[in-house]
């Protein structure tokens, strides 16, 4: 079974802050990461490997520097990694990466399943899985908590807002999961060694055979117009005293804006 | 397609420079002139650039300019009204449809074109179309199929894009639910149509006429403001509990159209075989006008009663921190963060949970946030409304008291 998982290096947001004096982004000592919710999808397609036996192949669209995110899933055990990456991508919304990740997988050729993080943390879209699968023209099923394959038959439990959603289909197909799928494994040392030794396979967008019409900001139907960071909530306020006289002053508090 | 600054309008302010998310601009020196002062002048690394676009809204004297060549042009006149998905789940609108055609409302008088809804489902659904009129829909689109009973990807997917190749709205917006999110993706990909995920803001543009989608990134972080110039419709999805419900006019007089649903059998690859209710989920969390959290601080997973007593008498949701759910303390439906449920009630009381980045990006834009924790530190109480630094097993349980005390 051939396994394609498509990933995105992201900053961690974990430590992005806001310099208050200049309202921006503070971007030093960001270090860039997988995205945390492509970490599960790594971690899913290992376990159905090591279970049904095949290969792992990761892919991602990014800047040159983009490969340190594959080198990181070298060490985790992937059996093989390509980035695409090319001047002709920057600027590219969810439309245009999509179309490029399934120009990529076109030229791998055969696969029988991709996996997606639910969304990236730093765009929170939730788009480019879906998108891939329209383009490559399989069915999708996102949000999986849970992944069972039998005979060339996928098994998913899709976790909703309320419920599960227990889901069957046929191979191929492209799954997004959710953080709550697995518990992401650590490098080993054998795999940091690998990784570090790795050659990482790059491909441009001649060699994906990408319309320079459909690619980049050329191809992306949204532009961002401005970006601004929200005014900061206002001071809270500590309530003091006892906690008795804490608790009157809060309840006398949420009565007066009528909340409860 | 290329970004660049414009030299006699740089300052050499350097507000951009941390504006920018890859790093990619740096000050150099210009050669002086004469006696003069050597000049500081913005340079963009176009390696690291990624034409994000954060960059040129930064800048105040509109010296950064990224030039974007129109290929996709379509004949926009050709594209009127705005369309909202009327998502159902078992013949029952979602909370979200309501709020989008209130939003959608203003935004269709502004334009002065027509509201209308979208509505798929099974012959038993058709009752709804009449509600969704009294709530400000002037046509109802309405497609029947057996098939389209429950939300499944393809073959909404497909009725959809036919029924926007066919009426051309200007406008689709979508319920940032995990349906519209689904939907609206693939659909977007598939007639090739921009779409803005999980909007807070929606506006028009008072000159060009098209729709300014806001939306939280980076965890909230940064907010951006994103439009779509060619291509046609404009589609949106956006978040629940943002804007207003519709008020309904039972006296409204609207239109019903019924559009021909023929299912192509290859849609059908993909089969519901069972759908199981988390019966712990007495009040769904993105709907809620309240929702009282625990977080580690309450020790053990019995003490969550402590939550759910004070939740229940003030007609909350109970929600959890992720720490909890992973510890296997409550069931992954209740969990609130980056991970969980993005929410914002009019009210989130914040029980024993410190208030990690990732928590604070799915709850911070609620209207009222109360945090109950021992450490005064706590991140938690930078957001928060009201706090109280105390032992919860001391405060929470007082605070259930009193509230039953005065709610009687």
């Amino acid at each position: 079974m051939h396994i394609i998982v498509c990933i995105k290096q992201v900053p961690g947001t974990t430590q992005v802050k806001i310099n208050p004096e200049t309202n921006t982004l503070i971007r030093e000592g960001v270090e860039a990461i997988i995205n945390p919710f492509d970490e599960n999808a790594i971690e899913a397609a290992l376990q159905l490997r090591d279970k049904h036996g095949g290969k792992v192949t990761v892919i991602t669209m990014g800047p040159p520097q983009a490969v340190n995110a594959l080198k990181d899933a070298i060490a985790l055990g992937v059996d093989d990694v390509i980035l695409v990456s090319d001047r002709a991508f920057a600027g590219a919304d969810t439309w245009a990466t999509s179309y490029t990740l399934s120009q990529t997988i076109r030229k791998i050729g055969q696969y029988d399943l991709i996996i997606c993080g639910k969304q990236a943390i730093d765009g929170d879209t939730a788009q480019v899985g879906p998108g891939v699968a329209e383009f490559l023209g399989i069915p999708q099923v996102t949000f999986a908590v849970g992944i069972e394959i039998n005979n060339g038959m996928l098994k998913v439990n899709r976790l909703l807002e309320e419920t599960n959603e227990m889901i069957e289909l046929k191979l191929p197909a492209m799954l997004t999961v959710v953080k709550q799928i697995n518990t992401p494994r650590m490098p080993s040392f054998k795999g940091k060694i690998k990784a570090k030794n790795a050659v990482v396979t790059q491909w441009n967008a001649k060699d994906i055979n990408a319309e320079e019409n459909k690619t980049g900001l050329k191809g992306s139907p949204t532009s961002v117009v401005k970006i601004f960071t929200p005014p900061p909530k206002g001071g809270g306020e500590i309530l003091k005293g006892s906690v008795d006289e804490a608790v009157d002053v809060l309840v006398k508090k949420l009565r007066d804006r009528k909340i409860c | 397609m290329s970004i660049k600054i414009i030299n006699e309008k740089c300052i050499g302010c350097k507000i951009c420079v941390p504006v920018c998310p890859v790093g990619a601009i740096s000050m150099v020196d210009l050669p002086a002139e004469g006696n003069a002062k050597p000049k500081k002048k913005a340079v963009i690394d176009l390696d690291k650039c990624n034409l994000c676009g954060a960059c040129p809204s930064s800048c105040k004297f509109k010296a950064i300019e990224i030039i974007k060549e129109d290929v996709h042009v379509v004949d926009k006149s050709q594209y009127k009204g705005i369309w909202v998905f009327a998502e159902q789940y078992e013949n029952n609108v979602h909370p979200v449809v309501l709020e989008l055609l209130g939003e959608g409302r203003k935004l269709a008088n502004e334009l002065k074109v027509e509201l209308c809804a979208i509505l798929l489902g099974d012959a038993s659904v058709e009752g709804e179309a009449k509600d969704l009129i009294s709530y400000g829909a002037d046509k109802v689109y309405v497609a029947i199929a057996d098939e389209l009973k429950h939300y499944t990807t393809l073959p909404y997917t497909t009725m959809i894009s036919k029924m926007i190749k066919q009426y051309k709205p200007e406008i689709v917006l979508f319920g940032a639910t995990t349906t519209g999110r689904d939907c609206a993706s693939r659909i977007a990909a598939r007639i090739n149509a921009g779409l803005t995920a999980d909007c807070t803001g929606l506006a028009i543009d008072k000159e060009t006429k098209l729709l300014q989608q806001t939306r939280p990134a980076f965890g909230g972080n940064i907010m951006a403001t994103i439009i779509c110039k060619n291509h046609r419709p404009q589609m949106s999805t956006v978040r629940p509990k943002v804007f207003k419900k519709a008020v309904p006019d039972k006296g409204r007089k609207g239109e019903i159209i019924k559009v021909p649903a023929k299912i192509d059998q290859g849609d059908l690859l993909v089969k519901v075989i069972n759908i199981i209710k988390d019966t712990t989920v007495k009040v769904n969390l993105s709907e809620a006008e309240i929702i009282v959290s625990g977080g580690r601080g309450l020790q053990a997973p019995e003490n969550f009663k402590l939550v759910e007593e004070l939740a229940e008498v003030i007609g909350g949701a109970v929600g959890a921190s992720r720490a909890t759910v992973d510890a296997g303390w409550i069931s992954s439906h209740h969990q609130v963060g980056q991970t969980g449920k993005t929410v914002c009630p009019k009210l989130y009381i914040a029980v024993g949970i410190s208030g990690a980045i990732q928590h604070l990006a799915g709850m911070q834009s609620s209207d009222i946030i109360v945090a109950i924790n021992r450490d005064p530190d706590a991140p938690i109480f930078k957001v928060a409304t009201y706090g109280i630094v105390g032992d919860l097993f001391e405060v929470v349980p007082k605070l259930t008291r009193k509230l039953k005390e005065v709610r009687g």
